[in-house]
């Protein structure tokens, strides 16, 4: 993928969210890769995680660094093709990187919606991701596809718009959180919110950002994106110094690490944002509304599946993919599901790893066969 | 050809006799299914929804290839994801020699399928007992690998198995033999290179 550039759609017809929260018009920026064929059969959405947007594959011209979140994944010749596919990504609403969301200016006050931007769930980005697809003329998707959160999308497409998506890839995915799940994201929520600077979210005022909230919020969650030997293979033990310093301060290469990670991270995302997509990942829970049972809740599903897990995947490990697998067998969705034997935890989903791209690869032969 | 390749298509002579006995728009489980290829028949001849289930990486990816269902499991854990009577037929092609937990797998086919399809390479052919007479492990067609790189653990005969189900509740529907893909009509058990049955639990 050489170099691309981001474009925006401005909304407005009203977006009603499941909180019955209504966002008069809104901005969805967007990134394009490969060409729509004549019939536009052949578009797939990329869906984005928890500290990822619309930039999908290749680069900027300006900023020839910066390289797309699944640039492995999707571009010429790669598992996702764009000689063959057209790739949609789009920053989700309530993000941080151009799409309306709580930094965004509130047309109705003039100033930044911060605390009053709406509580966004996956359902709502589904439905907005629509919008998107019917203004690009695409009236139904050959596949939408992520990764964790992202995952979340596309099974929550098979079920909001079963006749719109053609293939569903869920990668890294559990069909709601555990406990433990909630529990990490409430400690993120918790260190934004009592970071001083926060001021009730509404810290665009006072020019300051709440900096160490969200430092801890993505240290913490940087630690669980990780296995435990992936963690002690790449850090160890590992000293900054020749021995321990009898301090607080940096001894280990892990906090360095850590911190590094947490204060690259407090300078470009948004903490709002942050709280809003934690909350969207707790809130997901497509079985809820069918009386817990997952099966009756992908009733509606019409597309065939690939599920993938990783097995060194603390956060979503396998077993949390196999209930989706199990619902869609109780449904007899055509569905395949691979348990990648892989160490990096759940980042696996982002890297480079033969047996995992050889089958995305040979799964969308498939689509491409299917078209 | 080598013994293996001739082993691999071989392998394809059971797929007709189990076609012959998969209902039309039925759902079938396919137990270490490999490359997929008896699913993709199945769907082809019989309009059956087929899962496969495999453990081995290149399987899963073959089967992907192939356009096959498949969900990668340790069929040694047994089907503990599965409802039982969820599939109207779960086969087991030519892999029950290679488990080490048979009981615990043909009983688990018969809490999940109505009905159980297996086929297996027939231990009691002549050509094997002359074999093993002679003083040698055994090489045909149908077992093609050498007593030191073979991933089968349980030979058995057909006389063996008819001798097992009668043991475990298992009621024989059909069987047929086949002599290098050819029916064998008397004595099965000497004959046979490959035996595939139907059956289910004994009510």
């Amino acid at each position: 993928m050489g170099a691309v550039r981001p474009q925006t759609l401005s909304f407005t017809e009203p977006l009603r969210f499941r909180s019955g929260a209504v966002l008069d018009s809104y901005d969805l920026v967007y990134e394009t890769y490969g060409t729509l064929n004549a019939a536009r059969s052949n578009a797939v959405l990329a869906c984005h995680a928890l500290n990822a947007a619309h930039h999908v594959a290749g680069y900027y011209a300006d900023d020839p660094d910066n390289l797309g979140w699944w640039d492995n994944m999707i571009g010429p010749g790669k598992p996702v093709d764009t000689e063959k596919f057209f790739v949609v990504g789009v920053n989700n609403v309530g993000g941080c990187f151009g799409s309306t969301g709580p930094k965004s200016i509130d047309p109705r006050s003039g100033k930044p919606y911060g605390s009053s931007f709406p509580v966004v769930t996956v359902e709502d980005w589904v439905d907005a991701q629509a919008r998107l697809a019917d203004r690009l003329g695409i009236a139904s998707f050959a596949a939408v596809m992520g990764g964790s959160l992202g995952a979340m999308q596309a099974l929550q497409w098979t079920i909001s718009y079963p006749d719109r998506i053609r293939n569903a890839i869920v990668v890294a995915a559990a069909p709601r959180l555990s406990a433990q799940n909630i529990a990490f994201n409430e400690v993120a929520r918790q260190a934004i919110t009592t970071d001083p600077d926060f001021h009730g979210g509404d810290y665009y005022g006072h020019g300051v950002v709440p900096r160490r909230g969200l430092r801890l919020a993505r240290m913490i969650g940087h630690i669980t994106y990780l296995s435990d030997d992936a963690m002690m293979e790449k850090f160890g033990r590992a000293l900054r110094s020749d021995s321990i310093q009898f301090h607080f301060d940096v001894d280990f290469e892990i906090e360095s690490y850590l911190r590094h990670q947490g204060d690259k991270f407090s300078e470009y995302f948004d903490a709002n944002t942050y709280l809003l997509i934690t909350r969207a990942l707790d809130y997901f829970d497509p079985a809820a509304a069918h009386g817990d049972d997952l099966s009756r809740a992908l009733a509606a599903a019409r597309a065939r599946f690939l599920v993938v897990s990783f097995t060194s995947d603390w956060r979503f490990a396998p077993s949390r993919a196999r209930e989706i697998v199990k619902a869609l067998l109780d449904n007899r969705c055509d569905v395949s599901y691979a348990e990648i034997d892989a160490p990096h935890g759940h980042d696996a989903f982002l890297l480079d790893d033969a047996r995992y791209h050889a089958l995305v690869r040979a799964y969308f032969d498939g689509v491409f066969e299917r078209l | 050809m080598t013994g293996q390749e001739e082993g691999a298509l071989s392998g394809r002579s059971d797929f007709q006799a189990i076609a012959a006995w998969v209902r039309p728009d039925s759902t079938v489980l396919d137990l270490g299914c490999g490359d997929g290829l008896l699913l993709k028949y199945l769907k082809q001849t019989r309009n059956a929804r087929g899962y496969g289930i495999d453990i081995a990486d290149a399987n899963v990816l073959a089967c992907v290839k192939n356009g096959a269902n498949v969900i990668q499991s340790d069929l040694e854990r047994g089907l503990a994801g599965f409802d039982a009577g969820s599939f109207d037929c779960v086969i087991l092609s030519q892999t029950l020699q290679a488990v080490r937990h048979t009981e615990q797998i043909l009983l688990e086919m018969l809490r999940v399928g109505r009905e159980a399809i297996v086929s297996f390479p027939n231990f009691g052919r002549w050509d094997l007992r002359l074999q093993i007479a002679l003083g040698r492990m055994p090489l045909s067609p149908e077992l093609p690998y050498e007593w030191y790189n073979t991933p089968n653990v349980h030979l058995f005969t057909i006389a063996d198995f008819e001798s097992f189900c009668r043991g475990h509740g298992i009621h024989i529907l059909e069987r047929v033999a086949l002599n290098r893909g050819r029916p064998v009509r008397t004595l099965a058990n000497f004959f046979g290179s490959l035996a595939v049955y139907r059956f289910e639990k004994r009510r």
